[in-house]
């Protein structure tokens, strides 16, 4: 497969950034040092081009059963101006993908995808489209940025007449921003830092680039690349897809049990509903290594006696913390917080201690 | 790039630095190779002590998001770990080639003609 390059592909490499194929597209994983980037963005701010990521408009008089039947989470909740963190669940109580659902108008939705599923959810979405939607698929043209972290407003505030401290998490404004019309301005994000996502035309994404560099500067921002957004996912524990959450994983048992409303049907409504009765026999935890070790995707976990209770989803070294952390599947009786568990690093079991979500 | 002439290399990145009389060795990974890994946070070496065969695992190296093992440039016993690189591991990513060696060893064999020179590894990694 051909690697697909964002607009700022010259900008990334006339940064001096590691280039690294992800989901079919060539994207920047370092500027500097991913450590540093990381911490950037936890203590002033960062900017990151995820325009990998994928969106469709959906529209319609009935887009809204359209999404209520896709969807786990109640679509019906959020008005014009809001974020959904959201997932498509499959027929067999698995996870087609997990997405942000944005009500642009009172008929219009944009969805918010994984770059490595665009093709498995428009696929998806277009088979059990019984309800007229029309769908659309902008990724290609759209750009996202995400300026991250606690300078965020500052470093934005003057490119834009949208006063960006009103907008509530999970709200957005469609507005002008570096003198580009209709960006939609997105107090979203995967970091847990604050900040906001951006949404722009392709064509258009140099020039926005730029003066945020240029607004950004006396606040200190620094490009930051994909290897510190997953960082700064992992230390707050949220799920990615192709790592803690797949097909083959329930909603209920990765913890998204709060985006899945048994008020209304959709696809796997069922099985999910009696997954929720009879209970969950293993489930995603958080941890923090003991020993000195750093946990990988797909190491095994093990108990006390070293019988096998579960599998590593992601691990990584905390830039926060100095320490290994991770996520994994483990059996439910050995799920508690504060519960010691054992990582199998090279052949030998490390001593880590199962955390309450967020790690850091 | 930083590729010292004085040095010998393998195509699994590392540096070797022999004595005048080729008995014994300095090695660590090289600059292309910190570079790569990124954020070195870190080295498991547990081999001091051991003989080790050429090619075979002296340790484990753990970047942030990789972990890559490392492997002997030359068969011979490890006298050495670099005891500065358990508090320190990034000494390896500010200075691959000084305060970041990892092992020093004493030859079990002194043929070492399969090794890299500069100017083969600049070519191995195109710098």
């Amino acid at each position: 497969m051909e690697l697909k390059n964002t607009a700022l592909d010259e900008t990334h490499k006339a940064l001096g950034a590691k280039m690294m194929p992800f989901a079919g597209y060539n994207m920047p994983v370092r500027y500097t040092s991913g450590v540093e980037e990381h911490l950037t963005v936890r203590k002033s701010v960062g900017i990151f081009d995820v325009s990998h990521m994928g969106e469709f408009v959906l529209s319609g008089p009935q887009v809204l059963n359209h999404l209520q039947f896709l969807c786990s989470n109640d679509v019906s909740k959020i008005e014009v101006g809001q974020a959904q963190y959201n997932c498509l669940p499959n027929d067999q109580g698995g996870i087609v993908d997990d997405l942000l659902v944005y009500r642009l108008d009172h008929e219009k939705y944009m969805l918010v995808v994984n770059a490595s599923n665009i093709e498995k959810d428009w696929n998806w979405i277009s088979t059990h489209n019984q309800y007229g939607t029309h769908l659309q698929n902008i990724s290609d043209d759209t750009c996202l940025f995400a300026v991250q972290g606690p300078l965020a407003i500052q470093a934005l505030q003057n490119l834009t007449e949208v006063d960006l401290s009103s907008i509530k998490f999970y709200r957005f404004q469609v507005g002008h921003l570096a003198g580009v019309p209709n960006v939609i301005i997105s107090a979203t994000g995967y970091t847990g830092s604050g900040g906001f996502e951006l949404y722009l035309p392709a064509h258009q994404a140099q020039e926005v680039w730029d003066q945020i560099m240029i607004s950004g500067e006396p606040h200190g921002i620094k490009p930051i690349g994909l290897g510190a957004r997953d960082t700064l996912r992992l230390e707050k524990g949220y799920c990615l897809y192709g790592n803690d959450i797949d097909d083959s994983t329930s909603p209920l048992e990765a913890g998204l049990g709060w985006i899945t409303k048994f008020n209304k049907e959709f696809i796997g409504s069922e099985i999910l509903a009696r997954q929720k009765e009879t209970g969950i026999t293993r489930k995603l935890v958080g941890f923090v290594m003991d020993d000195r070790g750093i946990p990988r995707h797909g190491y095994e976990i093990m108990d006390q006696e070293g019988s096998i209770i579960g599998k590593v989803t992601s691990g990584s070294q905390s830039p926060s913390l100095s320490k290994g952390i991770g996520l994994g599947y483990v059996t439910k009786e050995h799920a508690s917080v504060e519960n010691s568990i054992f990582i199998n690093i090279r052949s030998k079991p490390h001593q880590a201690t199962v955390k309450k979500l967020p790690l850091v | 790039m930083n590729i010292p002439e004085n040095l010998k290399y393998t195509k699994d990145h590392e540096w070797v630095l022999l004595s005048d009389d080729n008995t014994t060795a300095t090695i660590g990974i090289t600059d292309f190779a910190q570079q790569e890994l990124g954020d070195i946070v870190y080295l498991e070496i547990e081999t001091e002590g051991e003989e080790i065969n050429e090619g075979d695992m002296f340790g484990t190296v753990e970047a942030v998001k990789t972990v890559s093992d490392l492997f002997m440039p030359l068969t011979g016993l490890v006298n050495e770990v670099n005891a500065a690189l358990v508090d320190a591991p990034e000494l390896v990513n500010d200075d691959p080639y000084g305060e970041g060696w990892m092992i020093k060893i004493t030859l079990s064999d002194q043929d070492t003609t399969e090794l890299l020179s500069a100017e083969d590894y600049k070519e191995l990694i195109g710098a």
